[in-house]
């Protein structure tokens, strides 16, 4: 049974921690669903729940990293590349949400944390890696898959180490936390390159068969890619 | 004018229910990176009950909805544990698409400007 658990369960981090990441939780879903309104429209809407759907589907295949250590896609990086960062974390947390009430999947107390680490953190990480990488690589299917990869890997890390503060913060027992930190580490890297090749291989297709579906090929053109409004008027200019 | 996004989405979502109903039920079933950490420095039984040593998994208590009749992938009632981990997927894919897609569709910009209304965004938070 404990192996089908995929997520921070309840009682690991204590209860006061816990709501005060459910609180950074809520609040940054807020800001997500504000700024993503700017990008959800009649075509991204439909592939926002596609994204969701196909995140929930691949969370559930879990593949061997160590001997007794298993792994599963986050989904963070991938969101990002396909549906951009803002409406790719509230893909990222729709997922959790689903799997934590019909599917007791990660706790109920911890879903803050979780959606903070999964979700926000690790969909952050992303959004820089790909943001970053597709300034110098190619808008090309292979520059894209390659950006995906790398982006995956710094984004699984990260978020494994963002469950590592949380721990350190409300943890209840006397272990080391440089060694729960190696561990996390080390596990996670392999974990990451296993999410980088799903990752890669997804939007690498998408990009070959549908490439005006990809986000990070329509949006991330241009050198400020972070200033979205200024990034559509520059484009407007050029077209 | 715009390509169609139907057949895609379709397609899509087709991978996304072999992915959960099929390919699920060969997926490992070892602890994920976070739960192997989680159990480091104790020692389990046969049941997976903790037998000793210290480690961040003796903290851990029962979800709130263990008892749901999709806890834990399965399907409560179908004792084929093929049957019971992929109909669940299928149904966790169906479930997440429509109520993602469906809130991510009331929530979305309408027509050509933006909307200014903020009824609908209030309904995404719940």
């Amino acid at each position: 049974m404990n192996g089908v658990a995929m997520h921070i369960a309840n009682g690991i981090v204590n209860a006061q921690v816990s709501a005060v990441f459910a609180a950074i939780a809520a609040a940054a879903l807020a800001i997500c669903v504000w700024r993503g309104r700017a990008d959800l429209d009649d075509r991204l809407a439909p592939m926002a729940g596609l994204v969701a759907a196909f995140i929930f589907a691949v969370q559930m295949l879990n593949f061997q990293v160590l001997p007794g250590v298993s792994g599963h896609l986050l989904g963070g990086t991938l969101a990002v590349v396909l549906v951009g960062p803002w409406v790719g974390a509230l893909c990222v947390s729709t997922v959790l949400i689903i799997q934590c009430l019909l599917f007791a999947d990660g706790g109920l107390t911890a879903l803050g944390l979780n959606i903070t680490n999964m979700a926000v953190i690790g969909t952050a990480a992303g959004y820089l890696l790909v943001a970053g990488l597709l300034r110098i690589l190619p808008k090309t299917p292979r520059g894209v898959a390659v950006t995906a990869f790398v982006a995956s890997i710094v984004s699984v890390v990260v978020a494994s180490q963002a469950f590592v503060l949380e721990y350190a913060l409300g943890g209840t027992t006397q272990l080391s936390m440089t060694t729960i930190a190696g561990t996390m580490a080390g596990a996670h890297v392999l974990i990451g390159i296993g999410e980088g090749l799903i990752a890669g291989v997804t939007v690498a297709t998408v990009a070959r068969i549908r490439p005006d579906l990809v986000y990070a090929l329509r949006r991330f053109r241009t050198a400020r890619p972070v200033a979205t409004k200024a990034a559509q008027t520059t484009v407007g200019a050029q077209a | 004018m715009k390509k169609r996004i139907g057949w895609f989405i379709a397609g899509g979502l087709l991978i996304a229910a072999l992915l959960a109903g099929v390919v699920s039920s060969f997926a490992s079933s070892s602890p994920d990176g976070l739960d192997a950490a989680a159990r480091k420095g104790c020692t389990f039984d046969a049941d997976d009950n903790i037998t000793g040593g210290t480690c961040m998994a003796q903290q851990e208590q029962d979800h709130q909805l263990k008892d749901s009749p999709l806890a834990d992938y399965g399907i409560k009632g179908i004792d084929n544990e093929f049957l019971s981990t992929g109909l669940s997927g299928v149904l966790g894919v169906a479930v997440t698409f429509a109520i993602g897609g469906g809130v991510f569709w009331l929530v979305r910009r309408r027509g050509h400007h933006e909307e200014k209304t903020d009824s609908a965004a209030g309904s995404a938070s719940a």
